[in-house]
Order: structure tokens, then sequence, then C-alpha cells
């Protein structure tokens, strides 16, 4: 009780109450998944996407927009364009009142388009801060006079709360644009979409992707092995962000194994001393990327393969029932195995056409029941036996 | 007195007995302080759970023991009210939103916000955030994943996630590339024999080693049912020896007895004592998928090779059938038809 009344004591505490709560931003940045930290800060950023990138800075200079229809796979840069774009219009102190983003994790039926999405539009324009500071932020930032209203995964949203937005969109147009951004564009409705001036993004190059990628690992210290980088990029098809993401994680892999080796070194829990330890030592495998990824190892799959292989004595039922048991026993994903096994026999030229065409309709088969929960055992066990069977066909 | 498989489940990282660099693995997870989301998958009875408990207790102490279970009550949109229990510690939770059906998605975003948006209390606990394990990941509906997917970026300080699932085949790509996927492999049959002799070895009973092989080989490379059938063989019998029968559980037995039965005669009448075996088998709620799949399995090595591939094909697309349909009995029934009219056809024209 005294020491309630005992100011001192109290500021002081106070005051270490505050420094405790300034330490954890700093650790807050090492955990910062480095999909968000490496994120394009302006368009000269983005590498691929050439042509949106030249039609949007053309507009950074003549301060007008159209509404924006952005499509494409996933990982392919949408986001972080519009989120750079909005960046280099508005300035730090401007892009939270003029800026508002909408995704699916928010709640997005149709009256949060009539109230929330409808009261932004609306909303009078905020200004740059006055005096010489605000010229100066004028000088850097354009700061057009409209605001932008960003609807994430807006494929996602109902018809009615879409059809909702077509009156908002035009009555408002004059202070407000919108961005939005799907990965199929054939869900947006056509009235939508015919207001919307419309970029598609396409799937990244390995080049652009691969470079990325080493740039990130260059600046967070990881060491690659050879061949790192293309298992990263054949895992992710083309979508960057889940490449970053299993690079981090197998980097999260490698670091803990790492400082967990040299704290008896260390010999405490300095939080720096640690971040220095992790970076130099093992490097990240192409096996942990495959292990991360889900990938199941080539070696399994061909010995699946070889036992769907036609033969004269034993049955190919004992051969094909062995291997896909043991496959489910080590916990393989059904989908996994559908896809690469798919990769393996497509690709495969030793196989007629003919055969393909069947074996093609049992995947599709296969991949539905899966998808509506179906057993995976009897759904692979099903599939590898018909395979087998068209493959035994003369 | 407590199961085996409760009795002697191992508590901590040290004391698993197989997958060591997995353990390894997680213990330095757990250590380095950058814990990530995980999504742990694997075949049941591989030892899924038993990994995630260790690696809570690595992470926090011994206080993750002390759990107690609540009662909370949510209500949808349509003011129903749903009562859903959460077992919980101090430092963590743990869920099965499938519990609830359709209504997951509204458990998760408000349990999942909640507990995201308070901070760990007690200071001296060793990590700043709370780990809420979910049950049956993977029987989570669309809306829920979809719900769940931006609040695992957004309040990634106060919460981590262990997801639990059977198969990754169900989870929406998002998440999966925003967890740490680790698959947990069954045991193969010498792990199974080596627990069982462990175990065995801590009860007292004397170890008979062609027995165990024969149970780790029934089990179909599943450690807890290997541990009951350990248990049942040694409640049932005073003296064990390397012949001693391994009583199959009930139902198993009653669809070993219905295989033969198809097996033996094809005609409406023999579907119809079937159909009545069925029902049986049904109200005892055994799931039809069990039932079905435990069904081929027995039909298989009763018939000729040529058919097999046939039977798989036919029980993959009922099996199919009754996730997509309502009333499981007509497919079930459905299978026994057809497989009676496969073999009959085949045994036809055997004969000419």
């Amino acid at each position: 009780m005294a020491s309630f009344f005992d100011l001192k004591a109290r500021q002081a505490a106070a005051a270490s109450a505050c420094s405790a709560k300034v330490a954890p931003p700093k650790e807050n940045n090492r955990l910062q998944p480095w999909v968000e930290k490496y994120r394009p800060k302006s368009l000269d950023d983005i590498t691929a996407q050439d042509h949106t990138v030249t039609v949007l800075r053309r507009t950074l200079q003549s301060s007008n927009l159209p509404h924006m229809l952005f499509y494409g796979p996933p990982g392919t840069g949408k986001t972080s364009t519009v989120l750079a774009l909005a960046k280099q219009l508005y300035g730090p102190d401007l892009i939270k009142t003029r800026v508002l983003e909408l995704n699916a994790s928010d709640e997005r039926g149709i009256s949060i388009v009539r109230e929330k999405v409808k009261d932004f539009a609306r909303m009078q324009l905020s200004n740059p801060p006055a005096g010489p500071a605000g010229i100066e932020y004028r000088k850097r930032y354009s700061c057009p006079p409209y605001k932008i209203v960003i609807l994430d995964e807006a494929d996602s949203m109902t018809q009615d709360a879409q059809s909702a937005l077509r009156r908002t969109m035009e009555t408002y147009s004059k202070i407000t644009r919108f961005c939005l951004i799907c990965n199929y564009v054939t869900r947006i409705i056509d009235p939508l979409a015919s207001r919307c001036s419309k970029f598609r993004f396409k799937s990244l190059d390995s080049a652009n992707a691969g470079r990325r990628l080493e740039d990130i690992a260059a600046n967070e210290n990881v060491d690659l092995e050879d061949g790192v980088i293309e298992m990263l990029l054949r895992c992710s098809e083309g979508d960057l962000r889940k490449a970053i993401t299993f690079l981090q994680s197998a980097a999260r892999l490698v670091g803990a194994l790492q400082a967990k080796k040299s704290r008896p070194k260390v010999g405490g829990t300095d939080d720096d001393a640690m971040d220095v330890e992790i970076t130099d030592g093992k490097a990240v495998t192409v096996r942990s990327i495959e292990d991360i990824a889900g990938v199941i190892p080539i070696a399994t799959i061909d010995r699946l393969l070889q036992a769907m292989q036609p033969r004269n004595k034993g049955s190919v039922y004992e051969s094909v029932a062995g291997v896909v048991t043991d496959m489910v026993a080590e916990g393989w994903s059904a989908t996994q195995v559908v896809s690469q096994l798919y990769d393996k026999i497509v690709y495969d030229d030793a196989i007629p056409d003919r055969h393909k065409n069947k074996i093609v309709m049992t995947f599709s088969q296969t991949d539905k029941g899966l998808v509506d929960g179906s057993d995976e055992h009897l759904a692979i066990l099903d599939l590898c036996l018909q395979v087998a069977g068209v493959l035994g066909e003369r | 007195m407590a199961l085996l498989v409760d009795k002697h489940r191992p508590r901590s990282l040290d004391a698993l007995s197989y997958h060591q660099d997995l353990s390894e693995r997680l213990r330095s997870l757990a250590q380095s302080g950058d814990f990530p989301h995980l999504l742990v998958y694997g075949p049941s009875g591989a030892g899924k759970k038993t990994r995630i408990v260790a690696t809570l207790k690595e992470l926090y102490g011994p206080g993750v023991e002390k759990i107690k279970i609540d009662s909370r009550v949510f209500q949808t949109t349509s003011n129903r009210k749903l009562e859903f229990n959460i077992v919980a510690s101090v430092y963590h939770l743990e869920i099965t939103p499938s519990d609830v059906g359709n209504y997951d998605r509204v458990v998760v975003q408000d349990l999942l916000k909640e507990v995201a948006q308070t901070q760990q209390v007690d200071l001296s606990a060793r990590q700043r955030f709370k780990v809420v394990v979910i049950n049956e990941a993977d029987h989570l509906t669309r809306d829920a994943q979809a719900a769940l997917r931006r609040t695992m970026e957004k309040y990634s300080p106060n919460l981590r996630l262990i997801l639990l699932a059977n198969s990754t085949s169900n989870i929406i790509a998002p998440i999966r590339s925003r967890t740490l996927l680790v698959r947990v492999a069954s045991p193969t049959e010498t792990e199974i024999c080596q627990v069982l002799k462990k175990v065995g070895g801590k009860e007292g009973w004397k170890e008979v080693e062609v027995l165990n092989k024969r149970i780790a080989a029934e089990s179909g490379r599943n450690l807890r049912r290997a541990l009951l059938m350990f248990e049942a063989v040694h409640a049932q019998n005073e003296i064990v020896n390397d012949s001693t029968p391994i009583p199959p559980p009930d139902w198993e037995a009653l669809i070993e007895q219905i295989a033969g039965e198809i097996i033996a005669e094809h005609t409406p009448a023999r579907i119809l004592q079937v159909r009545a075996k069925l029902y049986d088998l049904l109200t005892h709620c055994i799931p039809a998928t069990t039932i079905l799949k435990t069904l081929t399995w027995k039909l298989i090595p009763k018939i000729d090779d040529a058919l097999k591939a046939d039977v798989v094909r036919w029980s993959a697309f009922y099996e199919h059938r009754i996730r997509m349909g309502t009333k499981v009995i007509f497919h079930l029934e459905a299978f026994v038809a057809k497989f009676m009219y496969l073999l009959e056809s085949y045994l036809m024209e055997m004969d000419f």
C-alpha cells in the first residue's frame, strides 16, 4: 500500500513497464512473416507484370485512375501491386484515411457493402497536413483527390453483395475508386466487371521468382544448397507467396536446430546473441524443402508405378495393395499422391495416348471423390488398380 | 484403472520411442522462441496427439498438464444457442469445432478472436502467445477455414495454432501454405513390438515375442489399436503363449461373418439376412465407411485375382455415395448386391 502513494516508485515502475513494452517490437520484426516483410515497397520493385506496372505508373503522373479489376492465380502479386500503388500515391500519413481494405476474413455480406463501404465511399477526402510540412509531403506523394477501396478476394463475395456495389461505384466515382482483386474473373458479375479496367496477372516466370528468392535468402543470411531454388519453384507452382513461406519454414527449422546447438555455448537466452548464431551454419537442403511442402519422395512414387506395371507372374493387386497400404500408413496425403502420380503418368512417353485418355478419366473421378471427402485408402487403391488395369490392356 | 494406452502414454518429448528426428525437430522449434503455426497430419494411432502434448509441455513446462473442461455457449446469427466444450489449461486451449457441425465458423471466429485479442496475463509464462489446438481440422467447413486464414496472420503475436488432421486433402491451400506441415507416419511393426515389450515390462507381464509380432501385424500399424489388443489378450488369458488367439472386436467378427455369407450364396433372401446384420452394426454406431472398408478387406482375400480390381472400384464408388447421400444403408446394400452380381457373373463365365 505504501508504494501506492510513493510517486517516484510508481513512475519508475511505469517507466520500466514502458521499456519492457519497447522491447517486443524488435522481436516482432524478426517473427514477421517474410511475405509481409518483403512485399514490394513501390511499383519499381515489382519485377514481373510489366504491362500492368507501366499502365499504373502512368496514372501516378496523371492523377487519374480508373476502377480496377486485378485477376490471376494466387501469389502473383495482385495485392502487393495495389498496396504499393496506394503507398506511392498517399504516403504513410494519408494511407490510413484514404484506403479501405476488406478481405474474405472480414464479414462481407450485403449489409457491410451497404454500410461500411458506402459510408467510406461517401466520406469527405482527408487532406495532407497544412503548412510547410504539407507542401513537402505533397511534393513527395501526389495525393490525388480520390480514395481507394480495395476488395481483396472479391470472388468470394456473394452475388447480392456484388450487385449492391454497382450503384455505389458510380455514385461516388468522383471521390472514390474501387479495386477488386480476385482469382477467377468469371465469378465477378458482368455489371461490375464492365465498370472496371481489367488487368491480368500472369504466373511469374521462374527467372524472376528465383531471383527474388535468392535476394531474400541473402538478406536473411540463409545458406541454400544447390537446387533448393529450383525445388522451391517446382513445389510452389508459380506461387511466389508459397515459395517464400516454404523458404521461411525451412530456414526456421535449420535455424532452430542451429540455435539449439549453439545455446550451451552462449549460456543464456540472450536474444541478440541468438540472432547472430542462427545465421551461419547449416544450409537449407532440398530434402527439407520437400518435407515442408509435403512432397512425396520420387523413389516412393516410382515404387508405386513399378507395382502398377503389368506382369506375368504374381498378381498386380497384391503388389499395388502393398505399396498403397504402406503409403497410407506413412501418412502421405491423397491429393498429393494423385497430383504427383498424374504428373508422372502424363509426361511418360512410353504410355500410348489411347491409354492416357482412359487414365485421365479415372484421375478426374478420384479427385472429385477426394474433394467430397471419401476415404483416402479406398480412393487411392481404386485409382491405382484402374490405372494398372488400363496399362495392362493390349 | 486406466487403460494401458493412457497409463503409459509418454508425457515428454524424451520419452517418445520412435520418430526421434521428428521429436528433435519439435523440441528445437519449441525452444527457439520462434514457434510457427503447425499442421500435424498422419493416420490415426500414429501418435500425433501425444507428440503435440509433449511439445506443449516443452513450450510451457508442466503447467499445461493441469487441464479443466469449460462449457461455453455461443450464439449463432439465427439466435440459436450452441453449447461447446473447451479443454483448457492456463496456457493453451483445445477445441474440436466439428462437434458443432455447420456452425463451426462461429466458434472459430468468436473464440479465436477472443483468445487472440487478450495477451498472456501470467508474466512469468515462458511464451507470450497462447496455443490453440484444433482437433479434426480436416472436418472444418470451408467457411471456418477461410475465417481462420486471416486470423492466423493478424494475431500471430498472441496466438499460435496447432491443427490436427488425418490428411491434408481437405485443408484449403491458403492454410496449408501458412503452416509448417508436420507429417507423423505410423510406427513400423518392429517399432510397435518395441513399445509392446516396454509396456509389458512395466506391467510385469511375461514377454511373448511371437504374440507381440502377431499383434503388430494385426493392428495395421496403428499403435493405439495394438495396445488395446495387447491389453485385451492379457486380460482374457491368465497365461499367454505364442498361439493365444487375439480376440477381434465383435463388430469385426460380425463383418467377417457377413463376408462369408455373401460369398456363400447370391440370392435376394441372403441380402435380406445381411441387411439385418448391417442394421445391427449401424445401430451400434459403427461408421458406415468403416463397415464398407472392413467388408471390402474381408472379401478381397476370398475372391479371384481378376475380380479384385472391380470390387475395389465399386467399393470406392459406394463409399463416395455414402459421403454424398443421406441414408447409408442403401449404399451398403447396393454394394452387397453389386458384389453378388459380380461374383455370380464371373462364376457363370467360368462354367462355360
